[in-house]
């Protein structure tokens, strides 16, 4: 009964600091207004928010965690030359660095890095775009550094767990454990049924990966670091080029057989559904990169503009009820973490399911 | 002016909701009928649940 209890309470605490360190971020927010760097006046508290939410779901080239602990990243760009430097230079003088005679600039607007004239002026068109050159930009951004850092915690993760099982004969011992029956989960309730007991072992590597980074990066995204990984198009899209890129490369005779030309219909319904099935091909790897997308981002905006409630709200009552509302859409946004990245595996051991199918008889329907 | 947005955003709301409800009312029916293969009907019915979704926020990213 205590222990349970005593459960309880650390889950709410460890909620709760990821609500309250959003609110140091905006308090600061609230204090930088009065003297904004570009010199504007200052910003109604809405646009504010809507700056910190910004701030939050996009790429930046510094590691911002709270007041206090931040650390630039280093900057590398290829521009008929690799010019490297650390982002900090951004920040001391008037925004723009000079780099073997050519000068960068980061626009506010999307935190891109454009080459600018040594007065580091950016212009825009009439929509709003800019219209500098941009050079090619290999940075390490913090979305690249998380990605460093998740992928070296789960290689550590589980191949401290592959050796525990040598080291005890079979059993796993430590902190990896956990995972085991995730690992087997996957193994026989997604592998093995969609892709057959014959060529199952050799996607299994790529559908735990899989599994894992999209699990952990969203888990990454709930805590108060202000990473955003999933939540980037570019991210998700290069997971479903991945699969798309291994179900064309597995496809056997029957696949392609079943896309062009499809078996036991009429000849006029093959020729119409060739295209359709055609394009089914790569609408597939789109709506993953779309579900997963839209998900993660949206439930972030979501969750921060809740957050952002309470400040708008200066009351008692309004404010708790938005924290009360930011928590429990938190506990949610635990559930559609793993439910995401469930989803995408199951799907991507379907496509290579189908796409090693063997060709069985069709039985006549009458 | 922005009203058409507003209008679509809600037509797709209904339609993933009405959706993913038939979904969970006959994957209840499924259970109440045969409670021993609960957790093959929760599985099918979470899949075809984040299918419907995947149109619902593409969809909704575009209005």
């Amino acid at each position: 009964m205590l222990k349970r209890a005593l459960y309880i309470l650390t889950v709410i605490t460890l909620f709760s600091i990821s609500n309250i360190v959003a609110q140091e971020h905006h308090k600061e927010a609230n204090k930088d207004a009065m003297h904004n760097q570009h010199g504007e006046e200052k910003l109604s508290i809405k646009e504010q928010i809507k700056e910190d939410i910004k701030h939050h779901l996009h790429d930046s080239h510094s590691f911002h965690i709270t007041k206090g602990i931040e650390f630039p990243l280093p900057v590398i760009l290829w521009d008929n030359g690799l010019h490297v430097f650390s982002s900090s230079k951004f920040e001391e003088g008037n925004g723009v660095v000079e780099s073997n005679g050519n000068y960068y600039a980061i626009s506010h607007g999307n935190g891109h890095i454009y080459k600018t004239d040594a007065s580091g002026k950016i212009e825009h068109d009439e929509k709003g775009f800019e219209t500098n050159e941009k050079p090619l930009d290999f940075s390490i951004t913090k979305n690249v550094f998380m990605i460093m850092v998740v992928g070296l915690i789960m290689f550590l993760l589980f191949s401290g767990l592959s050796k525990s099982y040598a080291k005890n004969g079979g059993i796993a011992k430590g902190p990896g454990r956990f995972f085991e029956p995730i690992v087997l989960f996957i193994r026989d309730e997604i592998a093995i049924p969609n892709i057959g007991e014959k060529h199952y072992k050799r996607y299994m590597p790529y559908l735990l990966t899989i599994f894992f980074f999209i699990w952990f990066v969203n888990l990454f995204g709930l805590t108060p670091l202000g990473v955003n990984l999933t939540g980037n198009i570019a991210i998700t899209s290069a997971l479903a080029i991945l699969t798309y890129l291994i179900t064309t490369f597995s496809g056997n005779k029957n696949y392609w057989k079943h896309i062009f030309w499809m078996p036991d219909v009429p000849v006029f319904m093959k020729i119409v559904l060739a295209p359709i099935e055609l394009l089914g091909t790569l609408i597939k790897p789109f709506a993953l990169t779309m579900r997963l997308y839209a998900n993660m981002f949206a439930g972030h905006v979501v969750l921060m503009s809740i957050i952002g409630l309470m400040f708008i709200y200066k009351s008692w009552v309004g404010s708790s009820l938005s924290f009360g509302l930011a928590f429990g859409l938190s506990i949610l946004e635990l559930l559609v973490a793993a439910l995401q990245a469930y989803i995408f595996t199951v799907l991507s051991a379907l496509y290579f399911g189908m796409a090693v199918e063997e060709h069985h008889e069709h039985e006549e329907a009458h | 002016m922005e009203i058409p947005r507003i209008v679509g955003a809600g037509l797709i709301v209904i339609g993933a909701g009405i959706g993913i409800g038939r979904i969970g009312g006959s994957a209840m029916d499924a259970i109440a009928r045969q409670p021993e293969a609960t957790g093959k009907i929760q599985t099918a019915m979470l899949i075809a649940a984040a299918l419907i979704e995947g149109i619902g926020f593409a969809a909704l990213f575009a209005a």
